[in-house]
């Protein structure tokens, strides 16, 4: 369906089109996102695009305090700490991803196996404008 | 009897000096000042003395002095520094792993014949940058698509911990044990940036508040301590600042010599028995969150070479770069099954007179965690006890004579194990 090399920027590039992509092996059927230009499981080379479903639940997770400078920027601090995990996608694979709409401030309400959906967050302008990979809880 | 797959070197290596620069931070020491206390240390540990101009390299471990200080290329400056001028230096990078894989090219240069006597170290100048910027380096070791969202590396081993807890019934209270424990060894250990039990900090800030007419702290016990977020903030949850390698410079140096002329240098050498390496992927590729597979094969390979199981290891330094990260490791080792570490450690079978001492030296979280200098350093406490050198945190349990060491580099990315014997 995509031409696009099975690369970092290519995966990047669909999250600023709000699509989450995978890649898949056409030899064996191995399933990776992030994508993957050879397969680990079979070391072939032909590879498909694969749209994920952007559904997945909470393998594990973090609350941070002390962040690097471009989530200072962001405006998390000591007092605003900010969550991120690991997301185990419908699909079987597992992406990092910055969590939304759980209270970071009390990290002990936050359970594993929460299930999810995924956002996009646009962030910076112009040359600097990426998309964060983001999950929210599934409205109930 | 050896089978056709069984790891060997083609002929055997000895340690016969080791030493290491104080940890902590340090505004009038750089590196070449660090690493220039090491090398000497190192020298003066021979019992029967070295001749510096017969050594025939220098492999050392730096992950990422380029960040920190702003300075690249450091081989020269060392070889230059220890006078080893034209003799060939080699640097090693597998982040928090990086000396004990010069440890390892060390190891691997005297099997190959090529040379009899090397020396090996590492070094970290963590302390001159704020420590916003220091996370920011440190995170450098981890994958893009980790710190593209914001992980940080206590997040990661965070994130490592929920899945932990989860999945074995473990809590924060258990990560407590490892740091309580770890700052009972490293209040045995003069060389401990943190050279302090918890209770001697408690008392401090007791005595502290007492002195500026304060109200007096009223925590029944370490872990009321250590529940408290005043004394205990949250880095990363459920990482809180007790469950955190802290931000140290330093540097560590080991002599290596041939098996065969090792007893030049003195009468006690310790015997490389096995060394393992291996290499892993990040946290959201891994097959098991509460494993690291890298350690797994590094592990298995240097079990192999040494002939031996995980039972016959006396005691280890493992890698508590965070207090989480010690349960998955004695478990990964095969110390423990997985699950059981957390309970281990709550029955204190890994304190100093417990049936495995893990962390004699105080562990990374005491210690101090200068990155390069890190695989060198635990391999310096290993070397240590095993001559009975250790002082008051020598191990009580009998006559030691089979200690590993394992280091981890990156988010599982970098594994080195290895094992060494008193003969």
């Amino acid at each position: 369906m995509e031409e696009r090399p099975f690369s970092d920027l290519s995966y990047q590039q669909f999250l600023d089109e709000e699509k989450l992509m995978g890649s898949r092996c056409r030899k064996c059927g191995a399933l990776s996102a992030p994508p993957r230009p050879i397969c680990i499981h079979c070391h072939k080379s032909d590879m498909e695009w694969v749209p994920m479903s952007g559904f997945g639940k909470l393998a594990a997770y973090t609350c941070i305090a002390i962040g690097p400078p471009s989530m200072i920027a962001e405006g998390y601090d000591r007092k605003n700490p900010y969550c991120v995990g690991v997301v185990e996608l419908d699909e079987g694979v597992r992406v990092d991803a910055r969590i939304e709409g759980v209270n970071a401030r009390q990290p002990e309400t936050i359970q594993t196996g929460l299930p999810l959906q995924v956002v996009f967050l646009h962030r910076g302008e112009g040359e600097k404008a990426r998309t964060c990979l983001a999950f929210e809880p599934l409205p109930t | 009897m050896r089978t056709r797959n069984q790891p060997k070197l083609a002929r055997d290596v000895a340690v016969v000096g080791a030493g290491m620069s104080r940890f902590g931070m340090f505004r009038d020491k750089d590196s070449k000042d660090l690493f220039a206390d090491a090398y000497r240390d190192t020298l003066a540990s021979v019992d029967k003395g070295v001749d510096p101009t017969e050594i025939d390299a220098l492999y050392f471990g730096n992950f990422t002095n380029d960040f920190f200080v702003h300075q690249s290329h450091w081989g020269p400056i060392l070889s230059d520094l220890i006078g080893l001028v034209p003799k060939p230096v080699i640097r090693t990078e597998g982040a928090c792993a990086s000396s004990a894989l010069a440890f390892r090219e060390g190891v691997l240069a005297i099997a190959s014949g090529l040379c009899d006597r090397v020396l090996v170290g590492g070094l970290e100048e963590m302390s001159k940058l704020p420590t916003e910027k220091v996370t920011e380096g440190l995170s450098l070791a981890g994958l893009p698509y980790e710190s593209d969202v914001g992980f940080t590396f206590p997040g990661v081993f965070g994130a490592i911990a929920t899945a932990y807890f989860d999945r074995y019934g473990a809590t924060r209270e258990h990560l407590m044990n490892v740091t309580i424990k770890s700052h009972e060894n490293a209040r045995l250990n003069p060389n401990a940036q943190y050279h302090v039990s918890i209770r001697d900090m408690m008392n401090a800030k007791i005595e502290k508040a007492g002195k500026q007419g304060r109200p007096l702290p009223t925590w029944s016990d370490e872990k009321e301590f250590l529940r408290d977020p005043a004394a205990n903030p949250m880095v990363a949850w459920p990482m809180h600042l007790f469950d955190c390698s802290p931000i140290s410079d330093g540097a560590s140096c080991m002599l290596l010599v041939a098996e065969e002329i090792a007893r030049e240098f003195t009468d006690t050498p310790i015997h490389v028995a096995g060394i393992g390496q291996g290499s892993g992927r990040g946290l959201h590729a891994c097959d098991d969150l509460t494993s690291f597979e890298a350690t797994r094969y590094a592990a298995k390979v240097a079990y192999e070479m040494a002939g031996i199981e995980p039972d016959d290891v006396q005691f280890a330094e493992v890698h508590d770069c965070f207090s989480i990260a010690e349960l998955l490791h004695i478990e990964d080792l095969g110390f423990f099954g997985p699950g059981e570490g957390f309970k281990a450690v709550e029955e204190g079978l890994t304190r100093l007179d417990g049936s495995k001492p893990i962390n004699t030296s105080g562990g990374l979280k005491c210690k101090g965690h200068p990155v390069g200098a890190t695989g060198i350093a635990q391999l310096f406490e290993i070397w240590t006890q095993l001559r009975g050198l250790a002082g008051e945190r020598q191990i009580p349990n009998g006559n030691v004579r089979v200690g590993l060491a394992h280091n981890l580099g990156g988010t599982g990315g970098t594994c080195s194990v290895t094992i060494l014997e008193r003969v």
